[in-house]
């Protein structure tokens, strides 16, 4: 085949795993690649949850972009401008044009506590705070370090967000690290959430609304909120409900890039529809989406883009030889979930499959735990970090993890 | 899980949680009941907002409180004030229609 162009937008967890994959199987002489990013750093974002609790330092959750993306790749650092699907090229803000004939959008998501009147106020980083970024997450540990105690609240704006899972994490790691620092009864923690339960899914809310009773986190559901009164440290939902807090360690929408809505591509949140087994773009043939900055009704994980990036690769490479793709994508999500004091679960799902007990990755024998606090798993979330850094940036195939969830050793 | 209970003198079917499993059964009689037994009494305005969501659905939109507030039929809340107690739940199910998975 001819040499084709194929263009990247965004290194983050998604576009470099690409990169990885697509440079392994396609020759220099068969395809230029290329990358391109406004950043110079890459975060494990994993890592936010930790940082705010002093579990990790900043310095284990940051590299730089470049140690991830292969010789014979290009990256080009500058922010993109447009993307224009007309002519197939991507215009960057230092003029220069990038044509390309296969375009791979993995922009992600981001945060946008703008859309909350009040959320980005005077206090925001003060007594109102994100951990879903670096600078949010470090200056919640600032916080944390001298805080008293009070009414901690630890809030979800609207759904979809990254991680679905991070905020009730988030909350179980608090009650844990209250208890270490002596002060768990000068705290009192409340979970708001807009959905009905804790989790999205029944069987795992099931487990999870438990955990939140045993740990004495009062959870509020249903509450969709509209605006944050920061002088009164309140926050009201359109139904006039209030919650006071002192502290509030906020999840704001998640919005995919304004990239994406300058293009023209996105839907309301600036996803791009995306078709949910091919990961092809829905309006151009030519587009492929993956990780954060689709629609797919998946989660928005690292764990999901890992799965998306093996069949992805493989539908790049049919696509190039003007073969069928393969609507192979099941939504597979794999996610630990902190429980505190040195445990976690495992939860293991797709887009038919909602998470349930069972053991993983070997069916009957584990030596994971699905849906069951323990020790191992917890110890499988921190050994996480290493295998992100070292093999699943690069591609490498995580042994024993099957791209599509497998039924054995589920108790459906 | 379909059961099927009377609402509005017809034998409608229904799951665990009270959404209609069929949407051939609905009609407005059915949507009257059910909203009477949510303490709401249907006004144009809520028929306009139950034609909104059923068309959604029709066109397999994915719901959620955001689409119903840039739908141009209310704002989020007046959705609220028309449907006081958890909108959506509620107007999905006298539009007989599912209830949004709140997928992910």
């Amino acid at each position: 085949m001819s040499m084709k162009r194929i263009l990247i937008l965004g290194a983050g967890t998604a576009g470099t795993m690409m990169a990885n994959h697509l440079r392994h199987e396609l020759k220099n002489e068969e395809a230029e690649i290329t990358i391109v990013d406004e950043r110079h750093k890459h975060y494990y974002q994993p890592g936010y949850l930790f940082l705010p609790f002093d579990i990790y330092k900043p310095e284990e959750i940051v590299k730089e972009i470049e140690e991830f993306i292969p010789t014979g790749v290009k990256l080009i650092k500058c922010r993109i401008n447009k993307i224009h699907t007309d002519e197939q090229y991507v215009m960057l803000d230092n003029k220069i044009r990038l044509d390309y004939d296969v375009l791979i959008i993995a922009t992600g998501a981001r945060i946008a506590p703008e859309e909350i009147p009040g959320m980005q106020s005077e206090e925001w980083h003060k007594s109102i705070f994100d951990f879903y970024t670096f600078e949010g997450a470090l200056s919640l540990r600032n916080k944390l370090r001298e805080w008293d105690g009070g009414r901690l609240v630890v809030h979800i704006t609207e759904m979809p967000i990254k991680c679905p899972v991070a905020p009730l994490e988030f909350a179980f790691l608090a009650d844990s690290y209250f208890k270490q620092k002596h002060m768990r009864d000068k705290v009192e923690i409340t979970y708001v959430t807009p959905l009905s339960g804790a989790f999205t899914k029944p069987k795992a809310t099931e487990a999870l609304d438990h955990l939140l009773a045993d740990k004495n986190i009062h959870i509020e559901t249903d509450f969709a909120i509209e605006r944050i009164d920061p002088e009164r440290k309140v926050i009201v939902d359109y139904g006039g409900k209030e919650v006071p807090y002192d502290l509030l360690v906020t999840v704001p929408t998640n919005k995919g890039d304004d990239l994406i809505g300058r293009s023209g591509l996105g839907d309301e949140l600036n996803y791009v529809p995306t078709n949910k087994a091919t990961l092809q773009s829905v309006a151009h043939k030519n587009i492929f989406v993956l990780g954060d900055a689709s629609n797919i009704p998946a989660s928005k994980a690292g764990s999901v883009a890992h799965f998306e990036a093996e069949i992805l690769t493989e539908n790049i490479l049919r696509f190039l030889k003007g073969e069928e793709l393969k609507a192979e994508f099941d939504g597979h999500a794999n996610c630990f979930i902190e429980t505190g004091n040195g445990k976690a679960l495992l939860i293991d799902f797709n887009y038919t499959h909602e998470p349930v007990e069972g053991t993983f990755p070997f069916a009957g024998i584990g030596p994971l735990r699905l849906l069951k606090e323990s020790r191992m798993n917890h110890m499988g979330k921190l050994a996480f970090k290493w295998i992100y850094w070292n093999m699943l940036l690069k591609g490498t195939h995580i042994p024993f993890v099957s791209t599509n969830m497998q039924e054995a050793g589920k108790n459906f | 899980m379909s059961q099927t209970r009377m609402i509005a003198g017809k034998e409608i079917k229904v799951n665990d949680e009270g959404y209609l499993t069929d949407y051939n059964q609905w009609d407005k009689q059915v949507a009257e009941t059910l909203a009477n037994e949510a303490r709401i009494e249907l006004t144009p305005k809520h028929w306009q907002v139950l034609e909104w969501l059923q068309e959604q659905q029709r066109k397999e939109v994915a719901l959620n409180i955001r689409k119903v507030g840039a739908s141009g039929v209310v704002d989020i809340k007046e959705f609220y004030s028309l449907f006081p107690v958890g909108p959506l739940k509620t107007a999905t199910k006298i539009a007989g229609i599912p209830k949004p998975a709140s997928c992910i």
